[in-house]
This record gives structure tokens, C-alpha cells and sequence, in this order.
């Protein structure tokens, strides 16, 4: 179908008028109760639950024509889901889309959120698989959501705890649990733990979960503290090698394999971040000078 | 130098073609179309509209086509479509009591007044291959006696000659106030449910789920003791309220499977020993699903029964709710395919620190 038939045939961004007020409603609800999880009439979105039809609800609700949308999955902008993502808003609400992290109004992401820092003004929209950050210690919502009503947050301690003993450190290395603003223990989605300290932001972080039908929400410069120990403190997690293509000692590598002798090299994840680092001139060590290549 | 992964717009572009291709199959074979899908495919296609909730077997025909016979994604298809149609208003309750049937049963009584009506089932087929079936352009089958549309006799509710007597459990009518139930898909599911948002999701549940709900109680999950007191299916007249009008025209027609168990009870500290009811309503002709839904139903129904838990998975709201849902199941299931390679990068470096670690602690202790 191109672009013209399906906008004839959908509302701007896919969802009707009704739909998208009953979600901002619910974002407003969960900016007003930092961390606190929603429950929201989620709806059946032409790609599947689990592909972030959370995400693309929200982005769907708080888009406007003027708005510039970039969608992330691992950081990558070229990944299959992210690329799929982003023509189906390219599609049905006709907004411009960028790769560039500094020129994006929205950005969607999974699984990752950009090296670079956001400002104020940009919204960072995260697909959410599992909302809960208790469902692991027990699987029935109704339990969980009393949980959070009572504040009662031990039985996620034991288990950091039973990390200690067990391991030496908290095994936990992504989707790492937060407690925001002194209240609401909060899963930040599937995220390294590499970067929960930018959590703390200038941006508004939206989250949508929706198969589980929740949103939840934080405000800008909102508190959120990584769950640890005073004698084992939170830690942050990266290979401890530089980008092979950019030099760069302090993003988030991924590792590739390069054949099928133990060969390996890092690159960022974030490729917005690296693309950006080598038209500067970075090279890494596997890199070729911009100019030259 | 390391070519980065790129071209997944490239690729996701092929792919589609591919799948194009794929779904036409050998074009020396005629083209299926929308109508031989619908009249030759009839319970799939009933199957679609039901747990797509959505009552059109044309679209329905049309997402099968577009599936390439997939149900599951055929559903999908169909949801989708849905949530992007306005919600003009709510239909009044339709009476399956004045049901055309084509199709009436009751395994309780002998007979029953209007008769048992086999219909066009499945049931005592011999299921041997029928090679016939092979020849394209076969004599149309002789059409079987129909009833004339006039001598449609009346078919009374078997489990209303039960209730007569007091041995049934009866049903409560909702109060005026509530009779809007909620809407699973206007609301979010929240817990517990009562007995309406329970029988909607089972009616849009998965057929193989529901089946196997329903068949963990009879080999003695939460065992209940089902009869089917009767099944029919057939055609109910679908009327709604016009505010401009002021009273109620009928719509339109859907073809329905209603299907009422009777269950045993023996009685509680409140209750006279009674028999109880499960009850399904499912789109179309779909009764393998109508009558697990019944079972399922009567199973969820313990505590108002005061009736034990016996932890059943059958009997667990929770469990049945949240993981009847063969879209959300399948999206989800089927999302592990996504790159998950960022926080499985995460798990390499923690199991390697741990690893090293505990190497290095064990080389210590050598030492000591």
C-alpha cells in the first residue's frame, strides 16, 4: 500500500481521536505518580504484542505533524523492528524522521537509551516487555500490584542479597530494578545497566508496556536510584574495550564476531553516537579515516 | 574492516516480496478467491471472526487469504483492523431463545420439546478420507430436507425445564444499573473479573487454549461433572437502541454457538445440593470452543459456589485470563526473535567477571 492510500484510510498516527486522549490521560496520570504503573486500555496494533506496540501507542498519542521521530532497537537505528517502526509512522502520520539523536523531538527505543545526553523538550519513549519489576519473585499481578500499594519491596532485597551469597555480586545486568523518587521500585525496561545512571535526565521518559496494558512515566531531573547495598554498590557494566571503529572508551560496545576462530571486535551500540564520533575524525583501532573511506 | 549490519530496510523489503510470492504459490494453480474461501472454508473462517471479534466473513475470508491459511495471523489481521473502527453504540442483548437453529442438541434428555437437530455436524462421520473430494467439478450433493423457514418449530431452553423444577442454579439477571458490562476492549483487564469480562475473554480466547482448559477438569483438574444440556446453533437477529428513534430496530443477523452445561453440585453451608450451569457463546459455528468455554466457565465459577480451590490452573482466573489470548501469546512468544544482543552483551560480561572472579579467588587459595 503507499503512503497516500493509508493515510486516507487511518487517522494521524494510526490511532482515532478517542484512543489517543484515553493514553495521554493515563501518560499524565503516570508523570503525576513518578514510577507508578498505569493500567491502560491497550490496544491491538497492526504489529504484534512483544514487536513494542506499547511504545507505538505512546508515540502514536503524543505525536504532532511538526514532530522529528527516531526509533532505536539496541541502540541501532538500522535494526529490522526499528526500521519497521519507523516507516509505519513514516506511513501513517507522514512526520519527519531522523537518525541523528541531537534533531529528534521523539525517539523510540528498546533496549537502549542514546550514549548522548537528552535535552529538555526531547521525549524518550521505551518499548516495555514485562512492566513488572517484582514478576519474577511472583507471577501474579494481583499479588504484585499490592506489593507496590504497600510498599512492600523486600522480597526484591532478599534477592539481591541471595545475588551476594551466591555469586559475589547482584547478577543482574539489565532491565536492573530503580526505585524513582523514593517510592515506586520500577523495571526500566530491558535496558543494560550500563545505563540506568541515565535515568536521571532532562528529558521526559515515557513507558509502554502494551500487552500488560500499563504505562508509567518519569518527569525530568526525577530521582531514580539503582536498588543496592551500601557495602555493594550499584555498578555499571561495559566491555572494557574501546570502539573499534570510533575509539571511543566510555559508550556501550556490543561484540561481533568476526570469523569462526575467536575473532572479535567492539563497536558502539549506539551508532548515531559512533557515526557522529568518526565524522570528527575518531578512528578506532579497526577504523578507517572518514576522508579516506 | 567490519561492514556494519546494515541494509535492514533492504532486506525487510525482499523478504515481503518473498513472502508475496510465497503466499500466491504455483501460479499454474487458480487463484483462491474472497468467496470460495468464505463458503469452503466456513469454520475457519468462523474461528477467525471469533476469536478476532470482530463478525464480517468476508474480511475474515480476506485475512485467511492474506495469512496463507495461518489462523493465528489471520486473527491478528482481523484485531488490528478493529482497533481502528469507531464504536458506535452497544447492540441490546441478543436472545439466543428465539434462536433459528440449524443445529440443537441436548445430552440430558431423551427428546425435548422442538427436537434434537443434528445439523451439519461432523459428529458420527466416519473419518476416512474421501478420495471423491480429489475431482474438481463434482456433481453438486443433493441438498439435504430443509425445514421450510415458516415451520421453524419453537425450541424452548433445555435448562429452563430444570429451572422450573428448582434444580438448577439460577441465573441473575444483572440490575438495571449494571446491565452495560464492562468492555475487555475499551478497559483494561483488571483483576479480580467479574463473570462478563470472564466469558468475553473466553469467547476471543484461543480455541486450543480454552480446549485444553476445559479438558484438564474432565481428567480431574478442579473435575466438575459436565453434561452438555444443550448446544445450538443458528441465526439471532442483532438489534440496537436508536437514540433518534427512541426504541430498538434490528440490525443485522449473526449466525451464533450457544452452549449451556449442566454441572453437579452438591450443595454448601447456603445451598441446597442443585445442578449449576457453565455457559459459552462463541461466533459462528464453533462448537468445540462453545463447549470448552462452557467447562472453563464453571471452573472459574468455584468461589461463587464455595466450592474448594484445588489449584487447578483451570480454576485460576489469573492464569486463564492473562494466557488465553493467542495474539498477545504469540507476540510475545514469537518477539525472542527481535536482536536481543545489547543485554545479552550485559549477561557475556557479568558471567565472564564472575567466571574470572572465582578463578582468581580459587588461585588464591591454592596459594594459601
Amino acid at each position: 500500500m503507499s503512503a497516500e492510500q493509508i493515510s486516507g484510510e487511518y487517522n494521524f498516527a494510526y490511532l482515532d481521536e478517542q484512543t489517543k486522549r484515553m493514553i495521554r490521560r493515563a501518560l499524565l496520570k503516570g508523570l503525576a505518580i513518578p514510577g507508578y504503573q498505569v493500567p491502560f486500555a491497550s490496544r491491538e496494533m497492526p504489529m504484534p504484542y512483544g514487536w513494542g506496540t506499547g511504545g507505538v501507542q505512546i508515540s502514536a498519542a503524543i505525536m504532532v505533524p511538526e514532530d522529528r521521530f527516531k526509533v532505536i532497537d539496541q541502540g541501532a537505528d538500522d535494526t529490522t523492528n526499528a526500521v519497521s517502526i519507523r516507516r509505519f509512522f513514516e506511513k501513517v502520520a507522514q512526520v519527519e524522521t531522523t537518525e541523528k539523536t541531537t534533531e529528534a523531538t521523539v525517539i523510540q527505543t528498546r533496549h537502549r537509551i542514546p550514549e548522548r545526553d537528552l535535552t529538555e523538550g526531547q521525549v524518550l519513549v521505551y518499548q516495555v516487555p514485562i512492566p513488572e519489576p517484582l514478576r519474577f519473585l511472583e507471577p501474579s499481578e494481583v499479588e504484585t500490584r499490592k506489593m507496590h500499594a504497600l510498599e512492600e519491596y523486600g522480597l526484591m532485597h532478599v534477592k539481591l542479597y541471595e545475588d551476594i551469597a551466591r555469586h559475589g555480586e547482584i547478577a543482574t545486568s539489565y532491565a536492573y530494578p530503580v526505585k524513582v523518587e523514593g517510592r515506586y521500585v520500577m523495571d526500566p525496561s530491558p535496558i543494560p545497566k550500563f545505563d540506568n545512571p541515565k535515568l536521571e535526565m532532562s528529558g521526559i521518559q515515557l513507558f509502554g508496556a502494551g500487552r500488560e496494558q500499563r504505562i508509567y512515566a518519569i518527569p525530568p531531573h526525577t530521582q531514580v536510584v539503582s536498588l543496592d547495598f551500601e557495602d555493594y554498590p550499584f555498578q555499571r557494566m561495559k566491555a572494557p574495550q574501546c570502539c573499534d571503529l570510533c575509539g571511543a572508551g566510555e559508550s556501550y560496545l556490543d561484540e561481533v564476531i568476526t570469523d569462526d576462530a575467536g575473532g572479535r571486535m567492539y563497536v558502539c551500540s549506539d551508532t548515531d553516537f559512533c557515526r557522529e564520533r568518526r565524522e570528527a575524525g575518531h578512528v578506532g583501532a579497526l577504523g578507517v579515516a572518514e576522508d579516506a573511506a | 574492516m567490519y561492514v556494519a549490519v546494515k541494509g535492514g530496510e533492504k532486506a525487510i523489503d525482499n523478504a515481503h516480496e518473498w513472502l508475496d510470492e510465497a503466499r500466491r504459490g504455483d501460479p499454474s494453480v487458480a487463484e483462491l478467491t474472497i468467496p470460495q474461501i468464505r463458503e469452503q472454508l466456513a469454520l475457519a473462517v468462523n474461528r477467525v471472526m471469533a476469536e478476532g471479534s470482530l463478525y464480517d466473513p468476508d474480511l475474515a475470508a480476506l485475512a485467511i487469504k492474506q495469512a496463507r491459511g495461518d489462523l493465528i495471523e489471520a486473527i491478528f489481521l482481523i484485531r488490528a483492523y478493529r482497533t481502528t473502527l469507531p464504536r458506535f453504540g452497544y447492540s441490546l442483548p441478543v436472545d439466543t431463545g428465539a434462536m433459528e437453529c440449524d443445529r440443537r442438541i441436548s445430552a440430558t434428555f431423551k427428546d425435548v420439546p422442538g427436537g434434537q437437530v443434528l445439523g451439519p455436524t461432523f459428529d458420527y462421520t466416519h473419518r476416512l478420507l474421501d478420495f471423491a473430494l480429489e475431482a474438481e467439478g463434482l456433481e453438486r450433493p443433493e441438498a439435504a430436507p430443509e425445514a421450510g423457514a415458516e415451520d421453524h418449530p419453537q425450541m424452548p431452553r433445555v435448562t429452563e425445564f430444570l429451572n422450573k423444577e428448582g434444580l438448577i442454579q439460577q441465573e441473575i439477571a444483572p440490575a438495571p444499573a449494571e446491565d452495560q458490562p464492562d468492555d475487555l476492549t475499551r478497559q483494561p483487564l483488571e483483576l479480580p473479573a467479574a463473570r462478563p469480562l470472564r466469558l468475553q475473554s473466553l469467547t476471543r480466547g484461543d480455541e486450543g487454549f480454552v480446549l485444553s482448559m476445559a479438558y484438564s477438569t474432565q481428567r480431574g483438574y478442579a473435575k466438575n461433572h459436565p453434561f452438555v444440556g444443550e448446544l445450538r446453533i443458528g441465526t439471532v437477529a442483532v438489534e440496537a437502541e436508536i437514540p433518534e428513534l427512541g426504541f430498538a430496530i434490528e440490525i443485522g443477523e449473526v449466525v451464533l454457538t450457544e452452549c449451556e452445561t449442566v454441572n453437579q453440585f452438591l450443595g454448601s453451608k447456603s445451598e441446597p445440593p442443585q445442578f449449576t450451569r457453565g455457559y459459552g457463546l462463541v461466533f459462528g459455528q464453533t462448537e468445540r470452543k462453545a463447549i470448552s468455554m462452557a467447562l472453563v466457565d464453571r471452573a472459574l465459577r468455584w468461589k461463587e459456589f464455595g466450592e474448594d480451590d484445588k489449584g487447578a490452573p483451570a480454576q485460576d482466573e489469573e492464569f486463564v485470563l492473562y494466557h488465553c489470548d493467542n495474539i498477545q501469546a504469540t507476540g510475545f512468544l514469537e518477539h525472542i526473535k527481535l536482536p536481543h544482543y545489547v543485554d545479552f552483551q550485559s549477561e557475556l560480561e557479568l558471567v565472564r567477571k564472575i567466571r574470572r572472579e572465582a578463578d582468581e579467588a580459587g588461585h588464591q587459595e591454592a596459594a594459601e
